[in-house]
């Protein structure tokens, strides 16, 4: 990794609470200008992490260095780092002028600065309009809004935030996951988003982290994380994955409840060892006649169809699993007269399009 | 069907009109003799505001009514204060779970204890600190169960309270002083101040904790104590003007303690 370019570096830093470890040595080095998710199912925390960054926890091991100081002695109101909470924390008390205003009177600054600060920060946050309002007059996609201003108006060398869209519905969601990533790449400030939502992860961050258990489980690009799973949880975590139980047989096969799949792996090949073939639902084809350039073919009946709009999901039961195998077919080319369910149809996938978990 | 429930609707109606009756009609008689101009409670002479001049010009009752405001004043200061930081300290700790029963019980025994109790209580602790008697050693007595008063009412506010803010505040690099000032206090001051409302009221009114603990000398006697004084020699249509006054004040305070203490607006 190229630690020149790094903000923050974690350096096996842990937190244990009582005989538990919520953190276990994790170390992640991030980069400038990066938008970096920290992803997980609740209880891996990942929110205990973040709130050390900013202060609130004290590490019980290892060391936190921003821009290659060690930050770990400092308390959070001295840390140039700045949260974006859950419940976004706006002061009832203040109107949304006051809120934006407060972090810049903290530093002591003359009060035109805050004043141009504050109308600027106001502008791109569109929230020019309601300045004047209290927070409990504001919509939830509002406050969100001024939780977010309040926090980049300190121009932070590193913004947390934890779980920001959590609160708002599916197309806001959407809206304001484009949004943060546009105003990352306009301030050039370092985000750190906290999600267990795995999909808001893929949307938005540059690298991401995957954490269970407290552990680092992978930490790559989206695309990374997404086409080379590292282990069944990472597979199964981020996307549909088609996780299939089996034994390495050959440097280049696995078995799989007696049938042989062909793979392409750099794994080492271990003969007899457990290892789990994934395959990602859109890798799958459909097979209309014999043959095709699939490596791996094999029959199934359909006991399932769930449409999607943009396209459509087959569960198909097949001798390779208990569980149904599940391939996505664009519902452009789905012709519904062909497939229904119990009907028996032939799938297929390449070689190269295996990937083998040892994990 | 429908004629069984209109049958029961005024059997409850009715019954209900018959308890606030039964606790409100003495309250009323009162205000009125206090406004009867024979001054005695079985001939009505009309209207007047005479008494109220007459107890305008009593000197013991205007003592009196002014040891009474310095009394409640001063206990609710008290009491604002610690019982304010008492919330603060118990509930800040806590943080919404619910563990430490024990300290709860301790801290609203001051409100259920029986008065007498109290006040025997209090009375031989001054003998004991050797504490002499006056309008100084009522106001602590007072402060005893107003704290408590106070306490609860701050943190009933305190459930609702986002926690959250305060560690925003100090995220935006507030120091723990100025996080209190301009974030915390600001939000829960109506609950002190309900808090405090209510325990003026409580204060006002207040007999035998001040009767044991006052000593002698019109010098600390209090409202209720003055009138518990004259009553010895009957009721006057002057006590009624006063219980009437001592009861307005009372019932605004409470009024607008309550108005106060509804939950803050909580966002969905």
């Amino acid at each position: 990794m190229n630690n020149s370019s790094a903000v923050l570096i974690l350096d096996k830093v842990s937190k244990s609470y009582g005989n538990g470890l919520a953190v276990n040595e994790v170390s992640l080095s991030i980069r400038e200008n990066e938008f970096f998710a920290l992803l997980g199912p609740s209880g891996c925390g990942k929110t205990t992490l973040l709130r050390m960054l900013a202060g609130f926890e004290t590490p019980s091991g290892g060391c936190i260095y921003l821009d290659g100081n060690d930050i770990s002695p400092l308390p959070a109101n001295k840390r140039p780092l700045n949260l974006m909470f859950q419940s976004y924390a706006l002061f009832p008390n203040m109107t949304v002028r006051k809120n934006i205003a407060y972090g810049l009177e903290m530093e002591r600054l003359p009060e035109s600065e805050i004043r141009r600060r504050v109308d600027e920060v106001l502008n791109t946050a569109q929230l020019g309009e309601l300045a004047e309002r209290k927070p409990d007059q504001l919509s939830g996609g509002q406050r969100q809004r001024v939780a977010l201003a309040r926090a980049l108006v300190k121009r932070p060398r590193v913004l947390l935030l934890d779980e920001p869209l959590g609160a708002l519905d599916k197309k806001l969601r959407e809206k304001m996951q484009l949004e943060l990533k546009r105003l990352q790449h306009e301030s050039g400030i370092t985000f750190i988003i906290v999600t267990h939502d795995q999909e808001e992860a893929l949307v938005m961050s540059d690298r991401m982290a995957v954490l269970d258990g407290g552990k680092v489980c992978q930490c790559g690009s989206p695309t990374e994380l997404y086409e080379n799973p590292n282990s069944r949880f990472v597979a199964n975590f981020i996307g549909v994955s088609n996780l299939l139980e089996g034994v390495r047989s050959g440097p280049h096969s696995v078995r799989v409840n007696g049938h042989e799949l062909s793979v392409e792996t750099d794994a080492p090949s271990v003969s007899g060892q457990s290892v789990a073939v994934v395959v990602r639902p859109e890798r799958l084809q459909v097979l209309t006649e014999q043959g095709g350039d699939c490596a791996n073919q094999v029959s199934g009946k359909i006991v399932e169809i769930a449409y999607h709009g943009l396209d459509t999901n087959l569960h198909v039961q097949t001798p390779l699993s208990d569980k149904p195998l599940i391939v996505r077919v664009p519902s452009s080319q789905f012709e519904f007269a062909h497939f229904a369910i119990d009907t028996t149809i032939r799938l297929g996938w390449q070689a190269r399009h295996a990937r083998v978990l040892t994990r | 069907m429908s004629q069984s429930r209109s049958v029961s609707a005024t059997v409850l109606g009715s019954h209900l009109g018959l308890v606030y009756a039964f606790l409100y009609i003495p309250i009323l008689v009162l205000i009125l003799l206090s406004f009867n101009k024979s001054g005695l409670p079985t001939a009505w002479g009309g209207v007047s505001l005479k008494w109220y001049t007459a107890l305008a010009h009593n000197t013991a009752i205007l003592s009196a009514a002014l040891n009474t405001l310095i009394v409640a004043l001063s206990a609710t200061l008290i009491a604002c204060v610690l019982g304010t930081f008492l919330a603060l300290g118990i509930e800040l700790r806590r943080k919404g779970n619910d563990k430490g029963q024990v300290v709860d019980t301790l801290l609203m025994a001051p409100m259920i204890i029986p008065d007498i109790v109290l006040a025997i209580a209090l009375l031989s602790f001054f003998n004991l600190l050797k504490v002499g008697l006056g309008l100084h050693s009522i106001i602590i007595s007072h402060a005893v169960f107003n704290i408590a008063f106070v306490c609860a009412v701050v943190r009933t506010r305190l459930k609702h309270f986002d926690y959250s803010i305060l560690e925003a505040s100090i995220d935006l690099g507030a120091s723990w002083f100025t996080t209190l000032r301009r974030v915390l206090l600001p939000v829960i001051f109506p609950g002190v101040l309900a808090g405090g409302l209510l325990s003026f009221t409580l204060s006002v009114d207040e007999f035998i904790i001040a009767f044991f603990n006052s000593g002698s000398g019109q010098a600390s006697t209090t409202l209720p104590m003055q009138i518990y004084a004259m009553i010895r020699f009957g009721v006057t249509p002057e006590i009624n003007a006063l219980a009437t006054l001592v009861m307005l004040v009372s019932i605004t305070a409470l009024l607008a303690s309550q108005r106060l203490n509804k939950a803050p607006r909580t966002h969905e």
